[in-house]
């Protein structure tokens, strides 16, 4: 069987492009939770690391809460949520906000906590106080490890939507699930490959994002914790 | 789900002990702990080199973000056909996964041993490969341990995934003895197994770095 083939028929039948369960409708749901879910996600792990780096108050706790979400089995907090909530988006949201805060945090709070005393010394000398510390010297330098944070956050966001057709609310894995249950194999890969594609260019996006939003002093530096 | 269903029952948890929620732990440690053994095998003849030949180091390093943009529950998809039910279906898209950071953090490694370090493991009449083995690997511990760790906390937690393939241990439990049948306790026990495993695995981690690292000891904790 070759993957590829299968994937560029069934991608190539015009049926596929048109409807309520077509490429476009299904691409934009899945592409819809994934961003509502990685700005949830970004309020949350962003402003607690931005917080707890630039205090350094309270980042060992949120480093450890950090561990657990992170243990959390994805399908378990899914499940569990769907049977108190029931069917829609909030099981799914709450399933990938738990997935995505942990990298957004830990990284920001990394990257806020390793910035350089002298720096912070030169930028206090240069009149700067707290809050303008925090988004003239701190915000820049960290960029790199935050932007890594969303970056990883990303990924697994736009992979695991895919859970969200499990819980019967569509997105890019419908065609997983419904090429499962009736054994159209070109359906699964179609949609598949249709999920490491969105995966590869959030990949790209982030590249992008590092290249134009990095001062070019820090680009070469950052290698952080995935 | 019937609204007076408490969270967990514990008559229930007390009667599947053993099975499925023993067997099931001893699957889900099974299959989360095989893809890290089999990166690390992979990661370090792999990082040795790229450490030792710079110019390798930049087409591997894009290999391995491309593999790390490929998310595994895709490829748990993409694999059925070529190898059905059987474990590979797992184990091979994590090994992929604990590639993207075990290599990094092996070439991460072996970049920080100091210069005046290897400098004296050669003047004290180390070989090129005895000198990598007994100097620069063993000072390269905390940095490759660090990445077993990250890698064996997520592999635990995306085992549970594979359920949707019809593997995955405690994924297991948590689909068909809890969400099928609407039945919290199984998801409840699923949850809290798979984070304590998680614990339990990076917990012994450190241990066996401390075990492995005995000059670190007395120093100031990281």
């Amino acid at each position: 069987m070759n993957l590829f083939a299968e994937f560029w028929a069934w991608i190539g039948r015009p049926e596929q492009w048109e409807g309520p369960a077509g490429i476009p409708v299904r691409f934009a749901e899945h592409v819809g939770y994934s961003a509502l879910a990685l700005g949830i996600s970004a309020l949350i792990g962003v402003s607690l690391g931005l917080l707890t780096g630039h205090t350094g108050r309270g980042g060992f706790l949120a480093a450890s809460l950090a561990n657990v979400a992170r243990a959390l089995p994805t399908i378990g907090v899914l499940f569990l949520v769907v049977l108190f909530t029931g069917i829609g988006i909030v099981p799914v949201l709450a399933a990938l906000v738990a997935l995505a805060v942990p990298p957004i945090l830990v990284n920001t709070y990394e990257g806020v906590r390793g910035v350089d005393a002298d720096l912070k010394d030169a930028a206090r000398g240069m009149g700067m106080r707290g809050w303008t510390v925090l988004w003239r010297l701190e915000v820049p330098v960290a960029l790199p490890l935050i932007l890594l944070g969303l970056r990883t956050a990303a990924i697994q966001v736009v992979a695991t939507a895919t859970i969200a057709a499990y819980v019967g609310i569509g997105g890019l894995g419908r065609y997983i699930v419904d090429g499962q249950a009736r054994r159209e194999y070109d359906m699964v890969v179609g949609g598949s490959v249709l999920v490491v594609l969105l995966a590869l260019a959030v990949a790209v996006l982030f590249l992008l994002l590092r290249r134009y939003g990095v001062s070019a002093g820090l680009r070469r530096r950052g290698s952080g914790v995935a | 789900m019937p609204p007076d269903e408490p969270l967990v029952r514990w008559d229930w948890v007390l009667s599947h002990l053993d099975d499925p929620i023993g067997t099931q732990l001893a699957e889900h440690l099974r299959l989360s702990l095989i893809p890290v053994l089999l990166g690390l095998l992979i990661a370090l003849p792999l990082g040795v080199a790229c450490a030792r030949w710079r110019r390798l180091y930049p087409p591997v390093f894009t290999g391995i973000n491309v593999l790390y943009a490929i998310p595994s529950i895709a490829l748990f998809f993409l694999l059925l056909p070529y190898t059905s039910f059987t474990d590979w279906t797992a184990i091979i898209p994590l090994t992929v996964y604990t590639l993207s950071v075990l290599v990094p953090n092996v070439v991460g490694g072996l970049d920080q041993v100091p210069a005046h370090v290897r400098e004296a493991a050669t003047a004290v009449g180390f070989a090129p490969v005895a000198r990598l083995l007994r100097v620069e690997l063993p000072v390269a511990v905390p940095v490759i341990v660090a990445g077993l760790r990250v890698a064996a906390v997520a592999s635990v937690s995306m085992v549970s995934v594979a359920a949707l393939v019809g593997l995955g241990g405690l994924g297991q439990l948590i689909l068909t003895d809890g969400f099928q049948r609407q039945f919290p306790t199984p998801i409840v026990v699923g949850i809290v197994l798979s984070v304590a495993l998680a614990f339990a695995i990076d917990g012994a981690l450190v241990l066996l770095q401390r075990a492995l690292t005995p000059w670190a000891r007395g120093r100031a904790e990281r």
